[in-house]
């Protein structure tokens, strides 16, 4: 999933200074699992906004409303009619769901809620930590289905680097080295010769930097 | 014992202070109250293993937001005890009254009877 952190209420406070009527809008799925920005969040968010105002004495509108996706053309519509009321409006989904919102609702600011940070998974609550970095050309059939591109500091497809030392990363002794991972891993399941074939260069073109990719999927186009 | 708190203190059970969210304690405080103060067993002691401890994050969680909107985070408080100390309860009672009373009024409250 998308794993998001909350922005400090400071910040958001700043972004809707002057204001009058204010939609707080959640997203009911990855965000909502990290935390950051489902029906809970808007709640609290919402609250300290209108604490805030009131106590600065200003009149300001507070509406919460939390939509199932902000990614997605039909749920987006579910506030089309009430959307113009607003003079700003907060969005709690990931970075996808802010630009989606700013695409579709033109006549009004729309601010980001949560810093989006990685795609990740629930370690455990309140621990989410990165698993992917949507490359784009997956590799981890011939790694033993641990990531070398999100999880190794140096994104390097034949490892370990001469920083890995007792199972740690040279960036952070409390950081597993993917490798040591990958080599424990393949080990445990028979497999070392696929650790043996070298990796030939990566075709990087999937990846960002090609710029912002697209899945066209014609089979599934209507 | 016959021990007395202050009538100012208005009593909300919860079946485990794990159940306290961020949002009641906001709420309260949107609603006009002056302080909250929970209240829950003694660290270890939690029938639910970690609910007090939960509630004590949320507290402070609450303070930190409470603090940025000028309410103020030290109208929250969070207390343990165990059932069999009154006295003790009867003591936290005083002492959050004490606190609220030198903060004063939850200035939403006044700003709120203010535009009415």
């Amino acid at each position: 999933m998308i794993v998001a952190d909350k922005k400090p209420v400071e910040e958001i406070i700043e972004y809707v200074q002057g204001c009058k009527k204010i939609l707080v809008l959640g997203c009911n799925e990855c965000v909502t699992v990290c935390e950051a920005g489902g029906k809970k969040e808007v709640g609290v968010l919402a609250s300290a906004l209108r604490m805030y105002f009131l106590n600065q004495g200003e009149d300001v509108k507070i509406d919460e409303v939390t939509l199932e996706r902000q990614c997605d053309h039909e749920y987006l519509e579910e506030i089309r009619d009430v959307a113009d009321e607003y003079d700003a409006i907060v969005s709690l989904a990931c970075g996808v769901g802010v630009q989606f919102m700013a695409e579709k609702y033109h006549s009004v600011p729309i601010y980001p809620g949560v810093n989006t940070c990685f795609l990740g998974a629930t370690e455990q609550r309140g621990l989410w930590t990165e698993r992917c970095q949507a490359c784009g050309n997956c590799m981890l059939a011939i790694t033993g289905g641990i990531c070398p591109v999100s999880r190794c500091a140096k994104r390097i497809l034949n490892g370990p680097c001469g920083g890995s030392s007792n199972g740690k990363c040279e960036i952070d002794s409390n950081l597993d080295c993917a490798w040591q991972l990958i080599i424990d891993r393949l080990k445990a399941l028979g497999r070392l010769e696929d650790y043996e074939k070298i990796c030939s260069i990566k075709d990087w073109s999937t990846d960002r930097a090609g710029g912002p990719r697209k899945v066209v999927r014609e089979d599934v186009q209507i | 014992m016959r021990l007395t708190y202050p009538t100012s203190i208005k009593i909300v059970r919860v079946p485990c202070t794990g159940k306290v969210d961020i949002i009641h304690m906001l709420r309260a405080f949107e609603k006009g109250a002056d302080g909250v103060c929970v209240i829950g067993c003694m660290e270890g002691d939690c029938h639910f293993k970690s609910g007090n401890f939960r509630a004590r994050k949320r507290v402070e969680q609450v303070q930190k937001i409470l603090t940025t909107v000028g309410i103020g985070g030290d109208r929250v408080k969070m207390y343990n005890l165990s059932s069999g100390e009154g006295p003790t309860f009867a003591r936290y009672a005083n002492e959050i009254h004490e606190i609220i009373m030198e903060l004063g009024p939850n200035p939403i409250k006044l700003k709120k009877k203010q535009a009415a």
